[in-house]
């Protein structure tokens, strides 16, 4: 037996064919696989193209500097003699003001521009839990500074409300102080206390902040809410919506969750009501039916009243999220602040909510977004909202025959905002995941 | 030792109602009860007495009073000289109509657009992922309304089609015309029907069920010699030629034939005119929920483990009755009760048709009947209740739906 031939150095390692790596390779498996997909791809190539050479030379040979849908024209026919026409983004220019911030005038903007400011920071420590929780005074305060910018006039108002929680508290502490050692004290200081704000807000508040206006007159321009428009409109009812909602919402979760029958059913018929029917029959009973159900004579500011019922409706979708959210939390966890004794509030408060709403989080992320895309709805009884303010612009002589840079234009704004949203909710559901499995 | 099993025995003190789990939750309910009842009563007195005040107390009367108003699409013999009930029903017929469509075309999309998304070629998935995102990022309403715009504003008007050399010509050999007022197209109609057109659809309706029992029953007989001789007969082209061929004879039985639309003066006579703002809901609708539709088949499809693929190539089943035998079934397990909820937002949804101008329950009832008759509290509540039966039928439907096809165990 003999060796005929031994290798002795290695050969040169050789490059990976060509049709396995760079570019053709990756077209040829992820396009071009198979006949099928080859047809495909050609289709999907095409309908890129059609769209991008009719929708490009549009947008970006738009005219941005113009008065009037005729001028623009005018450049075009300048420009292009053979009859092309362009956007017309000067509309956008001429009336961006108009589009944002409503009817505010020129030196009220810092207002509006302030309040999202805050309600941006105020955020952070709600949607970023390794947050410093100072951030959360900041979220409180936020929630009275902001219809102070809003809506604007004097400051007592605003400082009055935040009141009424410090006198409920105050009254609670002390009632509770007094009472304690009586079998009944608790209910006393808790019913004390709801009195004591309830009186404030509907009785005190309103003399003791008109007295003080006219001693102390500090505040800024006052601005009625049926001026409010534009995405100042948008912004103020979902942020108003989903703030004052999730209270509520908390509250009707837990009470579809409790096996106390009455509470269990009036939730539970609540919700499903308000589920069942669409939100724009909701903003009918606002501006329509309201003023029948208060007390004859009294004065309902159908804006505030749109708020209220998107807040109801709110509400209503968030409770069913919050809901899931605590069916999610594993039963051992109420076993175990069952078996340290906590009571139910104390359990709620310290174990079970913290881990349910954490689950929620996503699902009240998205609920937002679908409340902001909702506020478009306002444009069916009022001409308020970015739609309405659209349909006011099309009707000005100057930019009558606009269509598609104005639809356009708000179509981007809520892509944008609804787009970066989702965005956050999709990274936070990746973060909850790994932090559970 | 038996005496410290029973509880001790204590005279009931009111504190009791608090403190103790026993009488407790009962305490809370009754205190609930309460309130909600009293807030109820103030809500309905205020109401009652406002009204009174007004001098018009709750009265559905108005339903059967002549509505005086015209309704630009009605599915029923309707004209002004009709009742507001007749209007209300028109107008929930629309409704109806508008959401059966959109339910379709979403589906259609949903179904179509996910499989793309989940294709491998990396280019279709991703103009599906942009459709997704650019559609469910954006208002249903503002698409409603550039449905409706891209129909009104770009197609020709109908005198664009007149003259000897017509800028505008009628595509699809010459039987359809798209104008900005709405498509029109030929309406069937059958030369020697049954007298009524109810009578028609119910000899139709008929034939196809005899079809579909035949079909049943043709499937069944299949899988009784598949048992005996291991052999399944191909059932396909028998199951296909009892579907339609009866249908089409029918078809020649009864003559039908199509009226084509034409163009008479300054607009299309003839044929069936699909109305402009009929087509923007539908567009808008469709569009936007058919996104949702895509996510859902996605994770429908994704979330069948891929033991189970596996296990089928293992069992020697080929890729494509994989899909149907194992994959689909668990996926529509997921897929249909997500599915009828997207329906149910899609039906809430087409009551922003009133905004271009859609004559659904909105529009008739919520509107139009509202002013004429100027009773807000009824029209609204009926409005209301309706809606509210319709999404309590479809969420029944899921409910029934979810308990039949729950996994048992576990």
């Amino acid at each position: 037996m003999s060796l005929s031939f031994v290798r002795t150095e290695m050969e040169e390692p050789q490059p990976a064919p060509s049709s396995t790596v760079g570019i053709v390779a990756w077209a040829r498996t992820n396009l071009f696989s198979s006949i099928p997909n080859t047809i495909l791809t050609i289709i999907a190539l095409y309908l890129l193209v059609r769209l991008a050479v009719g929708i490009f030379p549009w947008i970006f040979l738009g005219v941005w500097d113009a008065g009037s849908l005729s001028e623009c024209r005018e450049i075009f026919a300048e420009l292009y003699p053979d009859g092309r026409e362009y956007a017309c983004w000067a509309v956008i220019a001429d009336r961006w003001d108009q589009i944002i911030f409503g009817y505010y005038s020129a030196d009220q903007y810092w207002r509006p521009i302030l309040g999202w400011i805050l309600i941006g920071v105020s955020a952070v420590p709600v949607l970023y839990p390794n947050t410093p929780r100072s951030l959360l005074y900041v979220t409180v305060a936020t929630a009275f500074v902001y219809p102070f910018l809003v809506w604007g006039g004097t400051i007592w108002p605003y400082l009055m409300a935040a009141v009424g929680f410090g006198v409920g508290y105050g009254v609670y502490r002390i009632l509770a102080a007094v009472t304690a050692g009586n079998a009944f004290s608790s209910v006393i200081a808790v019913s004390g206390s709801v009195i004591a704000a309830a009186v404030w807000w509907i009785g005190l508040s309103g003399p003791i902040s008109g007295a003080l206006a006219e001693a102390m007159p500090w505040g800024i321009e006052a601005f009625r809410s049926r001026d409010l428009a534009g995405f100042a409109l948008a912004i103020t009812i979902g942020v108003v919506a989903i703030a004052a909602s999730l209270p509520l919402a908390i509250a009707l979760a837990l009470g579809r969750q409790s096996n106390m029958l009455i509470v269990n059913k009036l939730s539970t018929g609540f919700i499903e009501m308000i589920r069942g029917v669409p939100l724009i029959t909701l903003i009918f009973v606002a501006v329509v039916l309201l003023q029948y159900f208060l007390p004859s004579g009294t004065d309902v500011d159908p804006i505030l009243a749109i708020m209220i019922l998107v807040t109801l409706f709110t509400a209503a979708y968030i409770a069913e999220v919050i809901r899931a959210g605590l069916a999610a939390v594993p039963k051992g966890q109420y076993e175990a602040a069952d078996s340290l004794g906590l009571n139910y509030g104390l359990a709620q408060r310290l174990i079970i909510l913290p881990q349910a709403l954490k689950i929620a989080i996503p699902g009240i992320v998205s609920n937002f977004i679908s409340v902001f895309k909702d506020t478009v709805l306002v444009s069916i009884v009022f001409p308020n909202d970015p739609l309405g303010i659209a349909d006011t612009i099309r009707a000005d002589s100057n930019w009558n025959g606009i269509v598609w840079e104005l639809y356009g234009f708000i179509a981007l704004v809520f892509f944008l905002f609804c787009f970066a949203m989702s965005r956050y909710s999709l990274s936070l559901e990746k973060r909850l995941q790994t932090g559970h499995r | 030792m038996a005496d410290a099993a029973a509880p001790p025995s204590e005279a009931f003190r009111l504190s009791m109602l608090i403190y103790d789990s026993r009488y407790r939750s009962t305490t809370i309910q009754i205190v609930v009860l309460i309130l909600f009842l009293l807030g109820f009563f103030w809500l309905a007195n205020n109401a009652v007495q406002n009204l009174a005040a007004l001098g018009k107390p709750i009265n559905f009367g108005f339903l059967s009073q002549t509505s005086g108003y015209d309704i630009n699409q009605t599915l029923i013999e309707y004209d002004s000289t009709y009742s507001h009930g007749r209007a209300t029903m028109v107008g929930l017929l629309n409704t109806l109509l508008v959401a059966f469509m959109g339910c379709v075309t979403a589906t259609l999309i949903g179904l179509v657009g996910g499989v793309l998304r989940l294709s491998n070629n990396w280019l279709v998935s991703r103009l599906v992922t942009l459709y997704v995102e650019i559609f469910r990022n954006v208002p249903v309403l503002l698409w409603i309304i550039v449905c409706m715009l891209s129909i009104t504003s770009t197609l020709p008007g109908p005198r664009a089609f007149r003259g000897d050399d017509p800028e505008a010509s009628m595509i699809l050999f010459g039987n359809v015309a798209a104008t900005n007022r709405g498509i029109y197209v030929p309406q069937p109609f059958f030369e020697s029907g049954l007298g009524s057109a109810g009578m028609n659809f119910l000899v139709m309706a008929a034939v196809i069920i005899a079809g579909i029992f035949f079909v049943r029953w043709n499937n069944k007989r299949a899988g009784e010699i598949q048992v005996q001789t291991g052999d399944r007969p191909n059932t396909f082209w028998v199951n296909f030629a009892a579907m339609t061929v009866p249908f089409i004879v029918l078809m020649f039985v009864m003559g039908l034939s199509f009226e084509r639309p034409e163009l008479r003066g300054f607009n299309f006579k003839g044929g069936m005119q699909i109305q402009a703002p009929l087509i923007g809901v539908w567009l808008g609708l469709s569009l936007y929920t058919g996104t949702y539709i895509v996510e859902i088949v996605r994770s429908g499809i994704l979330s069948v483990s891929k033991g189970q693929s596996e296990a089928a190539a293992a069992l020697g089943i080929r890729p494509g009755l994989t899909m149907s035998l194992v994959i689909l079934p668990q996926a529509l397990r997921v897929i249909i009760p997500q599915l009828i909820s997207q329906y149910l937002n899609l039906t809430k949804n087409s009551s922003l048709g009133v905004a271009v101008g859609y004559a659904d329950l909105v529009a008739t009832l919520g509107t139009t009947t509202l002013n004429q008759s100027g009773r807000e509290m009824e029209t609204i509540l009926l409005l209301m209740a309706i809606y509210l039966t319709i999404s309590l039928t479809i969420s029944g439907v899921m409910n029934w739906y979810n308990r039949s096809v729950q996994l048992v165990g576990r």
